[in-house]
């Protein structure tokens, strides 16, 4: 049972959370045992947080290599030059030092400053965070929704039709890679070429000529088509192969049995009782696949020139410009590490059965 | 001892028979039998599995075709200079697949590519395996049996387990690979270091199930060490799970090589299938729709990648009879 999650075929391999939550009424209170569990939840996610920081600054300062001289690799710098940039980064003052004054600028919101673009990293990131949440987030609830259909249908009767060629598909998609998928869509869609038409923009959110707010949105949904179809066939295959197997579990189950000899119709007995237990550890699964939609938006934005932090990260990788690189692996990470928080605060809401 | 010898499962034809026999076998020949017997068993359930199957002719192919290489492609002609063709020539009889931006046959390109493919895939995987393997192992070892610090060794390895599996795995494999210095040996690290964790929750999770048996007691009892339990009881045990993991790691591992590449933090004086998309992407091989540059290399890493997820899904089902499709 435990092995369970990492065996679903995509490569998740967490345990929902609370799986081993106590069952013995005995003892303190119960608002005593959730407070303790919240306040658990919470110090784990405090801990994850610092270690992501701490790992953030040592990650880029430590290891081997300079970051000046990264930083100005393949370019004709003079010494002068070089100085001047470490004293503008801080990097002639002691490591101690340094550490000291990222971690007040963190507390004030402050990631240090951009080498490429001359500006505060966290001024880029905020300008930058809506297109990705909506890129992202449409992306991630379109393709929970395809993944958990069809998951459904694909456990229930496994070994089926449906769920073989439902299998075979979601495996193929996975298996390719995400960049090379959104190009062939915009050779395919976009450029033009050959018989296609280009139906549709080869990259960028919004058509500089539109005018007005109707017109902004209708060519900020246009510009979304492909980039959102890229990252819902990379991603729903891991909801359809977690909602599959999570179903197959349930499929064996007493209750279902007793809901058959009620006289259900199979239908029913699907819709009514498989789903929404089976629906329970795929909510939390789903929550911890974040990191690879994170993954996936990187390379999307990159492909589509969509304008996010994606794209930003693929920039400052190009320079590089280590300041915006880490100032995004901390907020990727931090990002994921709450959206998991909320998860596990959620989850008890929505099952009695590990409630604390 | 001859519980021992008469312990082989009920599908191990004749080995009752010769247990019991006027002139009893050695035990090694008899451990050697059901060995044989199982791996046949083993070979049957698989061959059972059609998808298998064919993702392992086809990996095979791909793998002899790596190997053999050298001999297939003329290595100086894969230099910018020593380019037999003209610059995005079509796919012809003498350039099947046509040629880049530098007239250089992309079949051969391919061809020569699948070798670094590989050796990252196979080797970041290793990386991740051993390294999964041990954290796994000693948090589910200590855990179950190593009293109070054990417990605190155990917990500390699977937080730090759980922290490495929230992190975004892309980004934190890019950073590394940013911020070391280029080349293939720090993609592999960089990929083996960020793959991991899923490995040693899976093998945490199988050591406790193991550790949990009666013969593993029996050892203990017996005086055998942690040291010895791991590596006689729990290991061959937990040897199963970890090669389904493992095949289907080196398909995560391949297409990630391939994402490191185009993100440009591969290792540029390779050729590697990533790198020549991100050439095929430089080069504007897009813009003006020269898709023999791009569809192949794609759909090498796109093959490759399904046929070790089949592999790995075929075994897993072998291995965890849960797991097998009604059919």
């Amino acid at each position: 049972m435990t092995s369970d999650p990492a065996t679903t075929g995509a490569p998740s391999g967490a345990e929902a959370p609370g799986a081993a939550a106590p069952a013995a009424p005995a003892g303190p209170g119960r608002a005593v045992r959730a407070a303790r569990y919240v306040a658990g939840r919470l110090a784990t996610a405090v801990f994850s947080l610092l270690a992501v920081v701490v790992a953030g600054f040592f990650l880029f300062r430590i290891l081997p290599g300079d970051p000046v001289r990264a930083m100005t690799e393949g370019r004709e710098v003079t010494a002068e030059q070089r100085e001047e940039l470490r004293r503008q980064f801080g990097l002639d003052q002691p490591l101690w030092q340094q550490f000291l004054d990222y971690l007040t600028g963190l507390l004030r919101l402050d990631l240090g400053t951009s080498f490429q673009f001359r500006e505060p990293v966290t001024e880029l990131i905020l300008e930058r965070l809506g297109p990705t949440v909506l890129l992202a987030g449409t992306g991630t609830v379109i393709a929970a929704l395809i993944g958990l259909l069809l998951g459904v249908r694909a456990g229930w009767r496994p070994g089926g039709r449906s769920d073989r060629a439902n299998s075979a598909v979601a495996l193929f998609f996975w298996s390719v890679p995400t960049f090379w998928l959104g190009l062939l869509l915009i050779v395919a869609f976009a450029s033009g070429r050959g018989f296609m038409p280009g139906l549709f923009p080869t990259g960028g959110m919004v058509d500089p000529a539109a005018s007005g707010p109707v017109e902004t949105v209708l060519s900020t949904v246009w510009h979304m088509v492909l980039p959102v179809t890229t990252m819902v066939a990379v991603i729903y295959a891991q909801y359809l192969m977690i909602m599959r197997s999570s179903l197959m579990d349930e499929r064996g189950a007493d209750y279902l049995t007793t809901a058959r000899a009620k006289g259900l119709r199979d239908a029913l007995v699907r819709r009514r009782h498989a789903v929404p237990n089976a629906l329970l550890p795929t909510v939390t699964l789903i929550f911890l696949n974040l990191g690879q939609v994170v993954s996936g938006v990187i390379l999307v934005e990159t492909v589509f020139s969509w304008p996010g932090l994606g794209q930003l990260f693929y920039s400052g990788l190009r320079v590089p410009d280590l300041g915006l690189v880490q100032g995004l692996f901390v907020v990727f990470a931090a990002s994921v590490i709450l959206m998991n928080l909320l998860a596990d605060l959620v989850y008890p809401l929505l099952d009695p059965r590990v409630r604390p | 001892m001859s519980a021992a010898t008469e312990a082989p499962g009920p599908g191990v034809p004749g080995g009752d028979a010769n247990g019991r026999g006027p002139a009893p076998a050695s035990p090694r020949a008899l451990a050697r039998r059901r060995r044989a017997e199982a791996l046949r068993r083993f070979a049957r359930d698989y061959a059972r599995n059609r998808a298998g199957l064919l993702g392992l002719v086809a990996l095979s192919a791909i793998v002899l075709l790596a190997l053999f290489a050298p001999l297939l492609v003329d290595q100086s002609e894969l230099t910018v200079t020593g380019a037999p063709g003209q610059a995005y020539e079509p796919p012809s009889g003498e350039f099947p697949l046509g040629t880049d931006n530098f007239g250089r046959s992309i079949l051969d390109l391919i061809v020569w590519g699948s070798r670094v493919s590989l050796t990252v895939g196979f080797l970041a995987t290793v990386v991740s395996v051993v390294l999964g393997t041990l954290v796994g192992m000693t948090a589910g070892h200590f855990g179950a049996s190593g009293g109070t610090a054990g417990r605190i060794v155990s917990s500390v390895l699977m937080r730090v387990t759980d922290w490495f599996l929230v992190l975004p795995t892309l980004v934190l494999a890019v950073a590394l690979a940013a911020v070391l210095p280029r080349g293939t040996g720090t993609i592999i690290i960089a990929i083996g270091l960020t793959v991991w964790p899923a490995t040693a929750r899976l093998v945490r999770a199988q050591t406790l199930a193991v550790e949990a048996r009666p013969y593993v007691e029996r050892a203990r009892a017996l005086g055998g060490g942690h040291a010895h339990v791991m590596a006689w009881h729990v290991l061959p045990n937990v040897m199963p799970v970890v090669l389904a993991q493992t095949t289907l790691l080196v398909a995560t591992s391949i297409i990630a090589e391939s994402t490191l590449a185009f993100l440009g933090v591969g290792d540029p004086t390779t050729i590697s299938w990533g790198g020549i998309l991100e050439a095929a992407r430089t080069a504007g091989a897009i813009s003006s729709g020269i898709w023999w540059y791009m569809i192949p290399p794609g759909l090498a890493i796109a093959v490759v990648a399904l046929s070790f997820t089949l592999c790995g899904r075929a075994l897993e089902s072998v291995i965890n009879p849960r797991l097998r499709e009604q059919r």
